[in-house]
């Protein structure tokens, strides 16, 4: 039986945190003894009838009230700053990282490597490089809790939600379903393997651990062949037509609503635009997608139309999003 | 039972024979007298019954929860069953028990004495109140015991759409309960504002007072929007109205945000109250005025107002900006403050008193020591970046167990005994009450300190097996073993003070020389409190006038005024 009482250390922000952690706990044990001493000492030295001296009591002082006051506020707008800093940093994707797409459903977690490796309830990550995971839910809310890297963030249903670390340790590193999700919510668990970077290579040209006959297809050759089937070419082609807009080069741009509202294209706006097509109407097209895909495409699925939409990028000048953008400048 | 106990009622004379005097309690004895009754001291009676009872219940559940946990893969449920048992657990300990104990309890009996009146403003809205309290019981129950709820105590959505479990009549119960929460605010704000005693300015209000008025503001203006959510669920589970589910363009993380507007400050409902208990402890039984008495009402206010103004501490994980973020980071921090000036004034309140370790005080010094780390342990989850580890893990449930049962338990527990001899008029054995008090405060500590480190190393909160992660086994042991220690030390109180009922000693108005007009009536009080309205010439906790007891004890009795300046 293991007696550690601290996890292991395996990202780059574990030692941040754990820093952050002491320095808390030091004040914390500091506060609570030095007072908790000085209540029982009074307690004790002031019973009734002890010869203590109690003379000059004072009821009321605003000077004393400030003085034990500040100080703590103080600390405690350092520890403020400290954390506010860490996390910005935890929230701030990095622009280089590895993208690996997790679903979680209840109960289980499903990863697709980049280049279209699939693992169940483990996620392999090479050690030493930014890995970044782009999560949705298929039903309710999830977490993805890695204690080793100090990293967590809610899955959410409807909307891609993000994490990021590196890896500094190679090892197994349990990885949980930290949001209660039903009966089973104890057991939508499994690992994380940080393993050397030319491991994680051929971990991936080997199509991962569950052989399956046939080379990985990559996220976007799938989505490629899903655009074929669901014939999304018959109304979205190369360049804007009355049918439909354009959607080469339209990840991250800006587009505009029949509400004349403005939007950017993200992840969260395509998929909403696959399954809910009526939600945001492009200025100049009226909505004539159709209205099913929502009970036809897994969220693996849409996030390989959505793969394969961010690579078209056939069109240079996709900043016009609609016909009539040219006469209203 | 020893009979050497010296309880504190011996000391004190019994000015008139109380045993043939009328008072509240056998002043009529039908059922129907009871049940129908608009007396507030009846009704608090009604409620100390049946809010004991629920905490019995909720006592339960947590056991059977503890005992699961020794193994990693269970020791006598099944999954559902071990989620249906931690949202029973949780349902009824927060809404039925740390919400209304003290308040309507203590609050119920204690702010019209305290204050100088002869009964609430709305008596028969505060017997409504109990029969919604009844009613949302009964029904939370029948859904417990048609098929349970699934759901936790929090509701998320859409796992509380969609489960199949009974959640939509549980919630209808929930519902109810918040009228009965909203009536009993009411009734003090109106209370507190129209009916003090000639005299009785807001600088005089005892400070238990204080913090029930800043609670009832919470109560009235957070309410609502729970009930509204709540309601907004079953509507989501009946009609599929889609305001929450993200299938029907719905935000599952609106309902977060909505639950915890109230919910975080539902906190502060559970612990200002027990403040309000403490501050009255500490000044009576170190038989001096409260340190700083303006800046212990005033920031119970503050914790009022700031609460309703961090609930997205809960959320830094949950898809809410980084923004968003660091600002509810820094206000949960600025939160901090009233607390600590609280907990120093307490502090300082005992320097230079003359305390007498009775049990109420040992209950009230034990509350500072786990309030103290409840409130601190906060900190780390203030923090925007050990909170990113340390939420949702059992440091969490640690952190809140050590400020609702640390804190506002624990205080309720000492209003108990504080109050018990005033509410029947006869005193329970001191060295019993202190046992308990001792017992509840070493297995609380066992029970939920392992339950810090297993959170720190990840241990995630609502987990019924952990066999892929054993490493937690031997704190989950620690921790079960802490709480049969907790455990005695709570049946103890259930089995002495239902002793005293009938064979403690009977007791005079003032049996701990307490300030304050609840000790200036009968014990118990008449129905009508007083038999005149008294007029308040001094402030509260007012040591150097009022009755002097100089025979506590058997060394010579020193009071602070009259010590040489």
């Amino acid at each position: 039986m293991n007696y550690d009482i601290a996890p292991p250390q395996a990202s780059t922000f574990a030692p941040k945190v754990d820093a952050l952690f002491y320095v808390i706990s030091a004040l914390t044990a500091f506060f609570t003894i030095v007072v908790f001493a000085l209540v029982l000492y009074f307690a004790v030295k002031y019973r009734k009838g002890s010869k203590a001296d109690r003379s000059n009591i004072v009821h009321d002082s605003h000077k004393i009230e400030l003085a034990w006051s500040i100080p703590p506020l103080v600390l405690g707008l350092g520890i403020f700053a400290w954390g506010a800093q860490v996390f910005i940093e935890m929230r701030t994707m990095p622009k280089d990282a590895i993208e690996i797409f997790v679903i979680g459903k209840q109960w289980m977690w499903h990863v697709q490597h980049p280049n279209g490796v699939r693992e169940n309830n483990e996620i392999h990550v090479p050690l030493g490089k930014k890995v970044k995971l782009t999560m949705i839910s298929q039903d309710v809310i999830h977490a993805v809790y890695i204690p080793a890297f100090r990293a967590q963030y809610q899955v959410i249903p409807g909307r891609y939600t993000t994490l990021w670390f590196e890896p500094t340790k190679e090892g197994k590193y349990p990885l949980f379903c930290n949001m209660y999700c039903g009966t089973q919510h104890s057991e939508m668990g499994g690992y994380v393997y940080v393993v050397k970077p030319d491991e994680y290579a051929q971990f991936l040209a080997r199509g991962g651990d569950k052989k399956k006959p046939g080379a990985p297809t990559s996220l976007v050759e799938r989505g490629k062949e899903l655009y074929t089937k669901l014939n999304c070419l018959g109304c979205h082609e190369l360049n804007d037509n009355v049918r439909g807009p354009s959607l080469h080069g339209i990840a991250g741009a800006k587009r505009k609503l029949k509400t004349g509202e403005l939007v950017a294209a993200d992840d969260d706006y395509l998929r909403e635009a696959i399954i809910r097509p009526e939600a945001k109407i492009v200025n100049g097209y009226e909505n004539t997608m159709p209205q099913d895909y929502k009970g036809q495409l897994t969220e693996e699925q849409i996030r390989e139309l959505l793969e394969y939409i961010k690579s078209l990028t056939g069109k240079s000048a996709s900043v016009a999003p609609t016909p009539n953008e040219g006469m209203n400048p | 039972m020893s009979a050497t106990v010296v309880t504190p009622g011996e000391a004190v004379q019994a000015p008139e024979p109380e045993s043939s005097s009328v008072n509240y309690l056998n002043v009529s004895h039908t059922l129907r007298s009871w049940l129908l009754t608009g007396d507030h001291k009846r009704i608090a009676v009604l409620y100390l019954i049946s809010v004991t009872f629920f905490f019995f219940l909720g006592s339960i559940a947590a056991s059977l929860v503890r005992i699961e946990l020794m193994s990693p893969n269970g020791l006598m449920m099944e999954s559902e069953t071990y989620n249906k048992m931690f949202s029973a657990h949780g349902i009824i300990m927060i809404f039925f028990f740390l919400i209304p104990s003290i308040p309507a309890i203590f609050g119920n009996f204690l702010i019209p004495i305290m204050i100088g009146a002869r009964d609430l403003a709305f008596p028969r809205l505060n017997l409504a109140s109990w029969y919604m309290y009844m009613i949302a019981g009964v029904l939370v129950l029948m859904s417990f015991l048609m098929g349970g709820v699934e759901s936790g105590w929090t509701f998320y959505t859409p796992y509380s759409s969609l489960t199949t479990s009974q959640v939509t009549l549980c919630l209808i119960g929930l519902f109810i309960m918040g009228f009965s929460s909203i009536a009993t605010g009411l009734n003090f704000i109106v209370t507190i504002h129209k009916m003090r005693a000639p005299g009785m300015t807001w600088d005089r209000l005892p400070l238990f007072v204080w913090a029930h008025y800043a609670t009832s503001i919470i109560i009235i203006l957070g309410t609502p929007v729970v009930a509204i959510t709540l309601l907004l669920v079953v509507m989501e589970r009946m009609f599929d109205i889609g305001v929450f589910n993200p299938a029907n363009g719905g935000d599952p993380v609106l309902f977060q945000h909505m639950f915890w507007f109230y919910s975080h400050p539902a906190v502060y409902i559970m612990v200002l109250p027990g403040m309000g208990v403490i501050s009255e402890l500490i000044s009576n039984f170190s038989q001096k005025r409260t340190f700083g008495y303006h800046m212990i009402a005033y920031s119970s206010l503050a914790i009022a107002l700031l609460g309703f103004l961090v609930w997205g501490h809960h959320m830094f994980v949950a898809g809410q900006s980084m923004y968003q973020g660091v600002v509810f980071s820094l206000l949960s921090f600025i939160l901090a403050v009233p607390s600590a000036i609280k907990v120093f004034n307490w502090t300082a309140t005992i320097y230079k008193g003359q305390v007498r370790l009775q049990t109420p005080m040992v209950y009230a010094l034990g509350f500072l020591g786990l309030f103290l780390i409840g409130g601190l342990t906060g900190l780390y989850l203030a923090c925007l970046a050990t909170d990113v580890h340390l939420t949702a893990t059992y440091f969490i449930v640690a952190h809140f167990h050590y400020v609702m049962v640390g804190g506002a338990m624990v205080a309720f527990l000492g209003a108990l005994h504080y109050w018990w001899p005033k509410m029947f008029g006869r005193m329970y054995p001191d060295s019993w009450g202190k046992m308990s008090a001792l017992l509840v405060f070493v297995g609380f500590n066992l029970t939920f300190f392992p339950q810090f480190v297993m959170g720190y190393m990840g241990m995630p909160r609502r987990y019924h097996y952990y066999y892929f992660a054993p490493e937690f086994q031997p704190y989950h042991i620690a921790s079960t073993l802490g709480s049969s220690v907790l455990a005695v030390g709570l049946i103890l109180p259930a089995l002495y003070l239902t002793w005293s009922l009938k064979y403690g000693k009977k007791v005079g108005p003032n049996p701990w020389n307490a300030r304050g007009l609840e000790w200036e009536t009968a014990s118990p009080p008449i129905t009508t409190n007083f038999e005149q309205i008294p007029i308040v010439e001094h402030e509260a906790y007012d040591f150097d006038h009022g009755p002097i007891d100089d025979t506590w004890d058997e060394e010579s009795p020193i009071r602070a005024h009259e010590v040489k300046r």
